[in-house]
């Protein structure tokens, strides 16, 4: 079984809990398309190359995840409505170390 | 007017290969683009990233793989009309459209091809609520003409290439240049990032960072910024006379989104199992902006749906003539400029 169970609160504020799999070189970005809990054309409008921040979302849960790339640092410096916990969910892959990840989807800008 | 037999709406790889197919069947193209180059989210976004799935390409560049796009439908002359966005279109009684820009520059074509990606590149704006009162009083998200901000005190927000890009340039402008980033850091070509760090250090520049600005004031016109520094309870008040936040552009679907189209799912509906027309006769959508069962947006699906469509077109503007497909080492490339491109012919010559 490769898959983890993660919650993802949308933008309307509805919470969601979904299988993501591990195997599959997916992203969150991904997997909240994947799920369609975001418009098309309202997330990973760059595809996933840390360059939009269609995708920023908030960590809510004390994961240790991995340190945030210059890129990603930099486009969040660009980027509206970042809080402390904010990060790209394109750059955060999925692996079994994120068993029960919890994320907020952050506001269209 | 300008007229023309397709009208392209989007000038990234999908629009700019619809010319080279069109011009295969003598079909002439003219393309309006908001962005004021060709190559949409290849040249805008990542000029410089590589792409490994393009037919033929192992690898190759994005902004490359645009400049290989122009190089190869130049023989057919396409028109461009950038940095204008399609606003608004009307179907004449003779069949033909008339689709004319947020500039009003007016364009007539029997056939309209939308290519337009995720929409139109629009700047992102800072989220400041009075922020639209100044709007063109102070407050300019791109810089058209920069003599208007000759001899004036102006502050940029942003920390990527544009933001160090104007500020290095109006430094010699303007009589004073401010440059306000959340970051130390700046991301931007090695070059801009230290003839800035030049001009600060010349006190021609004057760099405030880590800090947001976080209120406008004025009148009728915009006067004073609030400018917070990180760490600091009280913002400093700073007295200028334009404020241009650079944070760069996102892409919004805009105005076709009210032409009458069917669309779902941000995209626009198409018949992907003939043609990739819309919901109105003579208006085709191809590359990112279309959806249909198993749509995929990817460049090299643009290409293909832009062939099939340019077929389809065809037949639209001249119902009554034959015509089968013909292979370009065949049929050869023919220029609208005269030029000629084709295979060399074999040599038949004895072997003694």
């Amino acid at each position: 079984m490769s898959d983890i169970k993660i919650k993802i609160k949308d933008r309307e504020g509805v919470l969601h809990e979904v299988d993501a799999p591990t195997d599959m070189n997916m992203n969150l970005m991904e997997v909240v398309r994947s799920y369609e809990l975001a418009p098309e054309g309202t997330i990973g409008v760059c595809g996933g190359m840390a360059m939009c921040a269609s995708c920023q979302c908030y960590v809510i849960s004390d994961h240790d995840l991995p340190e945030k790339s210059d890129d990603e640092d930099a486009m969040l410096a660009e980027a509206f409505y970042v809080e402390d916990n904010s990060r790209l969910g394109c750059q955060i892959h999925m692996t079994s170390d994120l068993e029960g990840l919890e994320v907020v989807l952050a506001p269209e800008s | 007017m300008i007229k023309t037999d397709i009208l392209i709406i989007g000038a990234g790889p999908t629009g700019l290969f619809t010319v080279f197919e069109a011009g295969l069947l003598q079909l002439k193209c003219h393309l309006i683009d908001a962005l004021p180059q060709p190559g949409g989210q290849c040249s805008e976004i990542y000029p410089k990233k590589p792409i490994y799935d393009i037919p033929g390409f192992p690898e190759v560049l994005a902004g490359d793989l645009v400049s290989n796009l122009m190089e190869q439908i130049k023989p057919f002359q396409p028109g461009f009309t950038l940095g204008e966005r399609a606003q608004t279109i009307e179907k004449l009684e003779d069949n033909t459209f008339v689709v004319t820009t947020n500039k009003g520059t007016k364009h007539q074509a029997p056939i309209v091809a939308i290519a337009g990606g995720l929409g139109s590149f629009e700047p992102r704006k800072p989220l400041l609520e009075n922020i639209g009162r100044f709007e063109d009083k102070g407050v300019a998200y791109i810089i058209k003409d920069p003599e208007i901000y000759r001899d004036k005190k102006v502050l940029i927000a942003g920390g990527g290439d544009s933001a160090l890009d104007w500020s290095i340039f109006l430094a010699d402008v303007s009589k004073e240049v401010t440059l306000v980033h959340r970051r130390n850091e700046f991301r931007g070509a090695l070059d801009s990032v230290e003839k800035v760090q030049r001009l600060k250090n010349e006190g021609k520049i004057t760099l405030i960072t880590p800090a947001e600005v976080i209120g406008l004031e004025g009148d009728k016109q915009l006067e004073t910024v609030l400018v917070k520094i990180a760490g600091d309870d009280e913002p400093v008040r700073k007295q200028i006379d334009n404020f241009i936040p650079l944070f760069g552009l996102s892409p919004k679907l805009g105005p076709i989104a009210d032409w009458g189209l069917e669309i779902e799912k941000n995209a626009i509906k198409v018949d992907n199992t003939l043609d990739y027309q819309t919901n109105i006769p003579g208006i085709y959508a191809i590359g990112d902006v279309n959806t249909y069962p198993g749509k995929l947006k990817l460049i090299l699906c643009g290409f293909h749906e832009a062939t099939l469509m340019c077929q389809s077109a065809y037949q639209r503007i001249y119902p009554d003539k034959k015509y089968v497909m013909k292979y370009t080492t065949v049929g050869g490339v023919n220029g609208f400029d005269g030029s000629k491109k084709e295979a060399p012919k074999a040599v038949v010559k004895v072997i003694e």
